[in-house]
């Protein structure tokens, strides 16, 4: 049997019962909708998470004291379980794949300025850490290598603190205090907005570390020595690098486990991301449920169709009709009408995820695999549930149902 | 030339619980190309199941069927299916279109099933089908807009349209008043002159002797099979009527 006449017949039975038709696929057009809505907020939230960090660096390395190896439980010796300032220069010195390498001294305080206060972060890093993290100043600029070298004293603002503490005028050239200690602000930087944890990263203040080191007394050691690569590509190695190169400064064993953690990029990402991929999933499967509610509801309407037209079905025995034929007549008319509903779905659920992102801010993001997979299960619902009515009508006694009333 | 149909022996039971009903008992018949025959029995007397059998719808118990060269006792359901397609076209009582379907894509329907390629890319015959049933102004309306008569020159043209074999209509004019079953079997007559064979079944005498021969059925036997003497030919009674009126 030709395949367009298959198609033409199951049109025309479908479009007999136009309201029934449309009832039918109503439980699949929500089901559909639902899903697309549901990956579509998903994949936003998840999209939002990435960005922010990849607005952490490109390329970026981060080293911290302490293994994480087993369960993240610290497994490292305790001699060296410490970053260091001698750790951080034998990196920048050995590290042939590293563009750039700088130490991270974390720290708090209290920062008094332009008559008024404000408790920020407090950062000492090596001038590279700009060009690592990627942010840019949007006034004045970071400190020099001259200025660690000769540990002045000047800061850089984030925009959080600058706002918070002159919030009319330029920072750049004002002085403030570090715990007391006298800065001369030198520039302010642009915006970076919140971590994936949810903190800000733009309320922190940033000194060299020679000078957090020097009059920041008190909490003097390494956090972390964050790194990048010249290319995401050389990201691997460059660990490796950084690996052989630590143990080395920490004479550590061979055999024995490393006393620090590296982590990248994609790791990092995929921590984060993988909170939002389980509950986009979790809301899909639920989503989904509502498909499986819609293929049943085809089921039922295609099995009173099959009795409804059993004499149709006797005729087109009698004139020829193999039981395949008549199977793929069913079977092809509940895909028909999934597939429909499963299109009008498509179009409701994008419709309704952009109303949602215009009236709520949420990120939506919509993939168009998406789609794909959404006409693709419909199209599998279609086969699934209209299999068993199929089935039976291709059973019929010819003799039988030419003679049902 | 062999007969078109040739039946020995059949038989046709049917287990209905305890007891076995013999619809069919030892059924012996040839029909040739050409013939037109009517079957003619009280209901009962197996001339429904003599029908199925003839039509490929159903399976003698025991016995040969041969069909135009084809032995159909041994088909499966799917061979049956074609040979329904290729070699047979059914006429029923309660005409048995399709609703709200046109006359044409109604006799269009057997080209759909029909699996070798002889109808396919060519110019579709049910045209010419319908227009030698005479309702070829009529193509394009559905059957509730059609009157019995027209509904069944609908269902005749169906039958036609594959070219088959064997025509069987199953009591084709029982729902139809009596000028309009004497037109339908001036239909028949006509296609029969044209070399058709048609078997049909009726349990009225007027209209079986419209047939060359008439077989009488009763009790899943063959009691009766003669030729008839006296034929009536349908045209001429459409004429006198004519004039009468």
């Amino acid at each position: 049997m030709k395949k367009r006449a298959l198609f033409s017949i199951a049109l025309r039975s479908i479009l007999r019962n136009k309201m029934r038709t449309l009832l039918t696929m109503l439980g699949i057009v929500i089901g559909v909708a639902a899903v697309i809505v549901m990956v579509a907020l998903g994949q936003g939230a998840q999209a939002t998470i990435e960005a922010q960090i990849k607005g952490l660096g490109t390329n970026m390395l981060v080293i911290m004291a302490g293994s994480t190896t087993q369960g993240g439980v610290s497994q490292g010796a305790a001699t060296f379980n410490r970053l260091t300032i001698a750790d951080y220069e034998k990196l920048a010195r050995e590290g042939t794949l590293l563009a750039a390498v700088s130490p991270v001294i974390f720290s708090r305080g209290q920062v008094i300025g332009g008559g008024t206060n404000w408790r920020a972060s407090i950062m000492g890093v090596a001038p590279t850490y700009q060009q690592i993290r990627d942010w840019p100043a949007q006034s004045g600029s970071f400190f020099t290598e001259a200025d660690t070298r000769s540990v002045r004293r000047v800061v850089v603002l984030g925009s959080t603190v600058a706002n918070a503490l002159f919030a009319d005028s330029d920072p750049v050239g004002q002085q403030i205090q570090l715990r007391n200690v006298p800065f001369t602000v030198i520039g302010v930087l642009s915006a970076k907005g919140q971590t994936a944890g949810g903190s800000d990263q733009d309320d922190t203040v940033i000194i060299p570390y020679t000078t957090a080191q020097a009059h920041l007394a008190g909490r003097s050691f390494i956090g972390q020595i964050i790194a990048n690569t010249f290319s995401p590509g050389d990201v691997p190695a460059a660990q490796e690098e950084i690996r052989s190169i630590m143990r080395e400064a920490h004479k550590i064993a061979p055999g024995d486990a490393d006393d620090f953690t590296i982590r990248n990029q994609d790791e990092i990402a995929a921590a984060a991301s993988g909170t939002t991929r389980v509950m986009s999933m979790l809301l899909a499967a639920i989503a989904s449920i509502s498909l499986v509610v819609g293929g049943i509801g085809i089921m039922n309407i295609m099995l009173v169709s099959v009795t409804e037209r059993t004499r149709e079905i006797g005729i087109r025995m009698a004139i020829g009709a193999r039981s395949s034929d008549v199977l793929a007549q069913f079977l092809v008319e509940s895909i028909v009408i999934s597939l429909a509903g499963g299109l009008i779905g498509i179009v409701l659920g994008y419709g309704s995820s952009i109303l949602l992102a215009r009236l709520t801010g949420w990120a939506v993001a919509m993939p168009p695999e998406a789609a794909l997979i959404a006409v693709a299960f419909s199209a599998a619902v279609g086969v699934f549930f209209g299999f068993y009515p199929a089935r039976k009508a291709s059973a019929l006694d010819p003799i039988q149902a030419l003679r049902y009333e | 030339m062999p007969p078109v149909i040739h039946l020995e022996g059949v038989t046709r039971v049917f287990n209905t619980g305890d007891n076995a009903v013999h619809a069919l008992a030892g059924v012996d018949l040839d029909v040739h190309a050409g013939e037109m025959v009517a079957i003619m029995g009280a209901s009962g007397s197996g001339k429904s199941t003599l029908m199925n059998i003839l039509g490929c719808l159903d399976k003698p118990t025991a016995g040969r069927y041969i069909l135009d060269g084809i032995e159909v006792s041994e088909l499966g359901r799917n061979d049956l299916a074609d040979l329904r397609s290729r070699k047979i076209g059914f006429v029923f009582q309660g005409f048995n279109l399709l609703a709200r379907t046109t006359a044409l894509e109604n006799v269009e329907l057997p080209l759909l099933y029909y699996r070798s390629g002889q109808f396919h890319g060519k110019e579709s015959p049910a045209p010419a089908a319908l227009r030698r049933v005479g309702l070829g102004e009529r193509m394009h309306h559905v059957p509730s807009e059609l009157s019995g008569g027209q509904q069944q020159r609908v269902a005749i043209a169906r039958a036609l349209v594959t070219n088959p074999s064997l025509i069987l209509a199953d009591e084709p004019t029982g729902n139809l008043d009596s000028r309009t079953s004497i037109e339908i079997m001036a239909l028949f007559q006509e296609l029969n002159d044209q070399g058709i064979t048609i078997l049909l079944v009726t349990h009225e005498h007027d209209i079986a002797e419209h047939a060359k021969r008439i077989i009488e059925m009763r009790d899943g036997r063959i009691v009766r099979d003669v030729p008839v003497t006296q034929r009536r030919i349908a045209a001429d009674e459409l004429a006198a009527a004519g004039r009468a009126a």
